[in-house]
């Protein structure tokens, strides 16, 4: 089988694979920032928890290329620091929650009945909890860490991801080739991994982007109300609580994170909307 | 010679593709339409009929436009028209009739107000006037309650009624031209007939001059006047109906013509191997239907206790309209949909009802093939992976031997064997048709069950693979059971016939003499209202007007 | 059952629905404030968690009692009002949040009434005008502030409104808003934050939805019949669109729960949100159960006014 699909491969691609340039520019930052989280701390400047400077809210210099903090903490480095907790912790959580939602949902489209009903109403429900409120509410409980701030998101994307799935899956399930696949007598296990599965790849990636990008903003959001990644470290959204106070005297300090998030977001979004029609054709 | 009302001259329509490619699909068309004329675009899929046909509306769908020629329309130059001129010309100089009036009417708004709504756009007279107007045509069509049938919304009318209010709509501006786009496609045979007649009535009586865009010839040659036959965009003849019909002389016409013409069946004679008296495939009272399950019996039954059997060797057609229940015949006989009542039994022994049940042995020998080679073949799959899974799946077959039986079943639908490395949307539709059947033929089965395989294919392309289909059953003794609204298709490969009405069995016939034969009325007007290739046809023909207000699904 | 009164079976099933929602997510909030935290009593009494003081709390507060029966107990008093006391304060609950509750809506209020009629305009005019200029431009705007999370959107108000052009106050808190104009400038910087993000969400789906219905035959047969581009957006394609563009309003609506947190954090603004985070931070678990609540409510009635209207905005169940 595997060589079989394999010399699929030889197929030419069509001219409607290829990229257009704005989701070719975003392609590349998503990849920098990527590049970035892991390895650009060993190249930060300072240490990123140091005090370096007597001044604080310290203008971009030589030394400081996007200023100090309200500590005199060199930014640079926290922002490469901060990219680790960012893109890391939205990454463990985006993967975590499209992964299980994925697999929930291609099980419960094809098994249906009460496995389907229960699940569907059990997850629908935990959708009628607002996100961020949700956060606040567990954090307050259980208090803040990393492993807590994944599964917190986790949980929070999971039922989204199971929903956008299983509806996919639900297409392909009434479509022809799985009947045929059916009534050959294929194993349940069969029809998900090579009748479903492939079908609804190109979607699910795609909505995958845009979760990432919904998680990174609620933990910015978490971090910027001081629930999220606790001190000493910082994601970009705690460098901006952090530096806030110095929004007023204009400060680098509270500018550069700030970007550092929009860039993120903003070029995930022009990646996803100008994806190949291929992959893009999303049934929702 | 008078005037002409339309004059195209050298018209060339582009496209750009997804892809950002440029392809010419209109090259180089010229034709004229006298006053009063009708005149047939007919042509397979992808020939431009439809594109040709909306230019002359100064219209093209999203990623076309008109890039070279001249259409002129009465005194108007469409071509070099800007849109708001083009405007004024809709609905009033020219209007238009759509494939499916059902999805052409807006769902949120009443009857009356979409079909007056050409008068009130372009200002032409009074509410009042207009409704009074829309009445008389309503009437002119042959429509029931035509005086408060505008009240209504349009999913609480049929879709008959529907393509003939979408008629009216287009007739209340008094066009000079109107343009059916395979208007009677999307119905059932006995519906069309009404539909026909009427569209000619109210054409004649106006002397509308009309372009009849469609697929069908036996359709064209009832209201048409003259026929233009259309491939890959350019023009392959033109000529009276009856020349066409009767005198063609392009190749492409005749092939058309052969297509639309069935060959007779010959039934296979028996082989030689040792007698074995029992059917591959027998029926007894089978019932099944959908929705939620009460003390055994489904909301909806669908089938109603259908008994028949197949001979080894034999094909039985199964035909009826839309909501006939033959599909779910296929699919109960299959046990993809279970059924809660009755028994089928293949070679004497009788199958469990739902498919999880069945041992591998006994899916193995039914096969099942669907309509639609876009969906019933998985399009992430290359056909050699499509064709490999029913090898190792029934016999454990891999490497070597299975690419070696790969490319034998290609060859048995007389595919390339390079074609086991493309994807199905690379193929075309009968490529693909191909493919589907090669799939179940790859489980070595006995029996196939054929639905509609041939219903979505152009008539040539159905042509050719129902000959594939005889010549596959003298090679290897398969029986077919198949599933059709077209008569003719069933004729050319069937030895018995199924004649179904909601959801029941009306009756039994042997295909060869099945017009002569037919007794039960629903057969005698399903059977009357095929179109024949014979532009008298539907003049000459008389049903039973209590027959069709009992049977036809209006 | 006969075919009109289809409808308002699958509302009355919706409504059934969203009230078995807000059972279970009661449930969740009860127990992921009220079970995990540890022990209650010993966190209340800090320092002096002496083993009888804890005991002689617990048995005061009824948490002997097993976890069910209190959840039933403290649903029981949520339905008549009775929403405990503070822990940190031994105030009554609903006392503390009435008044910010009013404040919130307000705050929503403005909101709603600033954003709806913006954001349909905008909307509907770019999908009116598809592939224009005017388009492009509402995209990418859009993009950007969906892209972006609040408090962002908050802080460059505040950069551009307060910092340099100095119109407005950046604080809402301890404003005198004894006079139209000074209670103006304490509501316009969360009015304006809030909106934006509100707006752009729905902006975004009412096009999509317009634009869905335009492409339609029915559409195509409206061009055909000669009826002008504002005829066929307006007459034809706008009537179709009205449930989708409701349903977007009330969804985009329910985005205005998690963007309150935030903002009223950010202006200091006396509301429900702000309560709560300060709860948070305090751990005072009966004003974080009973805001919670608040919020699940709002949430979750609006995400179901949305389902409703689409269902009985579907012609063929008309």
């Amino acid at each position: 089988m595997m060589a079989d699909s394999s010399s699929t491969t030889t197929t030419i691609k069509g001219p409607s694979w290829s990229f257009n340039w704005v989701g070719r520019i975003g392609l590349g930052i998503i990849l920098f920032w990527a590049l970035v989280a892991l390895v650009g701390p060993w190249f930060s400047p300072y240490p990123p928890g140091e005090i370096v400077d007597w001044d604080f809210f310290g203008p971009m210099t030589g030394d400081y290329w996007m200023g100090t903090d309200y500590l005199g903490r060199d930014i640079f480095s926290r922002i490469l620091m901060g990219a680790r907790y960012t893109v890391g912790i939205a990454l463990a959580a985006v993967t975590l929650a499209c992964t299980l939602g994925v697999i929930l949902g291609m099980v419960a489209a094809v098994a249906g009945g009460w496995f389907d009903m229960i699940l569907s109403r059990l997850l629908d429900a935990f959708n009628g909890i607002p996100s961020l409120l949700f956060g606040l509410v567990v954090v307050a409980a259980v208090g803040s860490s990393i492993p807590v701030l994944v599964l917190t998101l986790t949980a929070i994307y999971m039922p989204g991801a199971y929903r956008f799935a299983r509806a996919l899956a639900v297409n392909v399930n009434t479509m022809d080739f799985v009947t045929v696949a059916r009534a050959r007598g294929e194993s349940t296990p069969y029809l998900i991994l090579r009748e479903i599965f492939p079908n609804i790849l190109g979607p699910v990636l795609a909505d995958l982007g845009l979760r990432f990008v919904f998680i990174v903003l609620v933990l910015s959001g978490l971090s910027f109300l001081g629930l999220g990644v606790q001190p000493p470290n910082a994601d970009w959204g705690a460098l901006v609580r952090e530096n806030i106070e110095g929004l007023s005297l204009g400060a680098p300090a509270v500018i550069f994170p700030s970007i550092a998030i929009a860039s993120l977001t903003i070029s995930v979004n022009m990646f996803i909307d100008n994806l190949p029609t291929k992959i893009r054709d999303r049934s929702e | 010679m008078t005037e002409p009302l339309v004059s195209v001259r050298d018209l060339r329509i582009g496209a750009t593709t997804d892809a950002g490619r440029k392809v010419e699909i209109i090259k180089g068309v010229n034709f004229d339409i006298a006053p009063g004329e009708i005149v047939a675009l007919i042509g397979e899929s992808g020939s431009g009929k439809t594109t040709i046909a909306l230019s002359l509306m100064g219209h093209t769908r999203t990623g076309c436009r008109i890039d070279d020629g001249s259409i002129r329309l009465d005194q108007s130059d469409i071509t070099t028209m800007s849109e708001r001129d083009r405007m004024q010309v809709r609905g009033t100089e020219v209007s238009y009739v759509p494939q499916s009036a059902a999805a052409a009417f807006n769902p949120s708004k009443r009857i009356m107000d979409q079909v007056i709504e050409i008068a009130a756009i372009h200002d032409l007279m009074p509410r009042a006037e207009a409704e009074k107007k829309a009445v008389e045509l309503f009437r002119a069509l042959a429509l029931p309650d035509a005086d408060t049938l505008g009240q209504r919304y349009p999913h609480q009318v049929s879709g008959g009624q529907l393509q003939r209010l979408s008629a009216a709509m287009a007739l209340i501006g008094d066009p000079k031209l109107v343009i059916f786009d395979e208007p009677t496609t999307a119905l059932d045979v006995t519906t069309q007939i009404e539909v026909l007649r009427a569209f000619k009535s109210v054409m004649k009586k106006g002397g509308i001059a009309g372009v009849y865009v469609s697929h069908d010839l036996a359709v064209v040659a009832q209201i048409a006047d003259r026929i233009i036959v259309l491939k890959g965009g350019e023009i392959q003849e033109v000529g009276t109906a009856e020349q066409i019909l009767n005198a063609p002389q392009h190749a492409y016409t005749k092939q058309l013509l052969a297509a639309f013409e069935p060959v007779p069946h010959q039934p296979v004679a028996p082989t030689a191997q040792p007698a074995r008296p029992k059917p591959i495939l027998e029926v007894y009272d089978l019932s099944a239907g959908y929705g939620h399950m009460r003390n055994g019996v489904p909301a909806a039954k669908i089938l109603k206790s259908v008994n028949f059997k197949i001979e080894r060797g034999r094909n039985l057609g199964v035909i009826g309209e839309s909501g006939s229940g033959k599909s779910t015949l296929a699919r109960a006989v299959a046990g993809i949909l279970p059924a809660y009542q009755g028994a089928v039994m293949v070679d004497g022994m009788e199958q469990k009802r739902d498919l999880k049940s069945r041992s591998k042995e006994e899916l193995r020998r039914m096969q099942i093939v669907f309509q639609l080679a876009d969906t019933a073949l998985n399009p992430t799959h290359s056909i050699g992976t499509l064709l490999a899974r029913p090898l190792t799946f029934y016999e454990g077959l891999r490497g070597k031997a299975r690419d070696a039986r790969v490319a034998e079943l290609l060859d048995m639908v007389h595919l390339p064997a390079a074609l086991r490395h493309r994807l199905p949307g690379e193929l075309s539709g009968g490529q693909k048709q191909r493919v589907n059947l090669a799939r179940a033929l790859a489980a070595n089965p006995e029996l196939i069950l054929c639905d509609e395989i041939t219903s979505a294919l152009d008539t040539v392309v159905a042509a050719a693979i129902l000959e594939l289909l005889k010549e596959l059953q003298r090679e290897l003794g398969l029986s077919y059971m198949f599933i059709s609204h077209d008569l003719s298709t069933v004729e050319a490969i069937c030895d018995d016939v199924l004649v179904m009405y909601k959801g029941e069995v009306v009756e039994a016939l042997p295909a060869a003499r099945m017009s002569t034969e037919a007794t039960h009325p629903y057969s005698r007007l399903l059977i009357s209202s095929v179109p024949r290739l014979d532009t008298g046809w539907l003049s000459g023909l008389e049903q039973d007007p209590e027959l069709l207000a009992q049977f036809a699904n209006r | 059952m006969p075919q009109s009164l289809q409808p308002w079976f699958l509302v009355i099933q919706r409504l059934g629905i969203a009230l078995l929602t807000l059972v279970i997510v009661s449930f969740a909030v009860f127990f992921a404030t009220e079970l995990l935290p540890g022990d209650v009593a010993e966190i209340l009494l800090g320092q002096a968690a002496t083993p009888e003081a804890v005991a002689g709390l617990r048995e005061a507060m009824g948490l002997n009692e097993p976890a069910i029966s209190r959840f039933v107990g403290w649903l029981l008093g949520l339905a008549q009002g009775d929403l405990g006391n503070s822990y940190v304060n031994n105030m009554d609950v609903a006392e503390l949040i009435s008044g910010r509750l009013s404040n919130s809506l307000k705050l929503a209020g403005l909101t709603t009434l600033v954003s709806v009629p913006i954001a349909l305009s905008l909307g509907i005019g770019a999908a009116m005008w598809r592939g224009s200029l005017f388009d492009r431009i509402v995209t990418v705007l859009t993009i950007s502030v969906i892209s972006v999370p609040e408090f962002m959107v908050a802080t460059l108000a505040v950069l551009i409104f307060a910092v340099w052009l100095d119109w407005l106050p950046a604080l809402s808190y301890g404003v005198d808003v004894s006079s139209l104009s000074a209670m103006l400038k304490a509501y316009a910087m969360p009015v304006i934050a809030l909106s934006f993000v509100i707006s752009a969400q729905m902006i975004r789906m009412t096009r999509a939805a317009v634009i869905e219905t335009i492409n339609t035959p029915y559409v195509e047969m409206a061009l055909l019949k000669g009826a002008s581009r504002k005829r066929m957006v307006l007459g034809h394609a706008l009537p179709n669109a009205l449930g989708p563009i409701a349903n977007a309003v009330a969804l985009s609506l329910s985005y205005l729960v998690g963007g309150v947190i935030i903002v009223e954090t950010i202006f200091s603004y006396p509301g429900v949100a702000k309560l709560m985070v300060d709860a948070v931070s305090t751990r005072d678990l009966p004003l974080i159960q009973s805001c919670a609540m608040i919020f699940c409510v709002s949430y979750l009635s609006l995400i179901t006014l949305a389902d409703v209207i689409a269902l009985l905005s579907n012609p063929r169940l008309r």
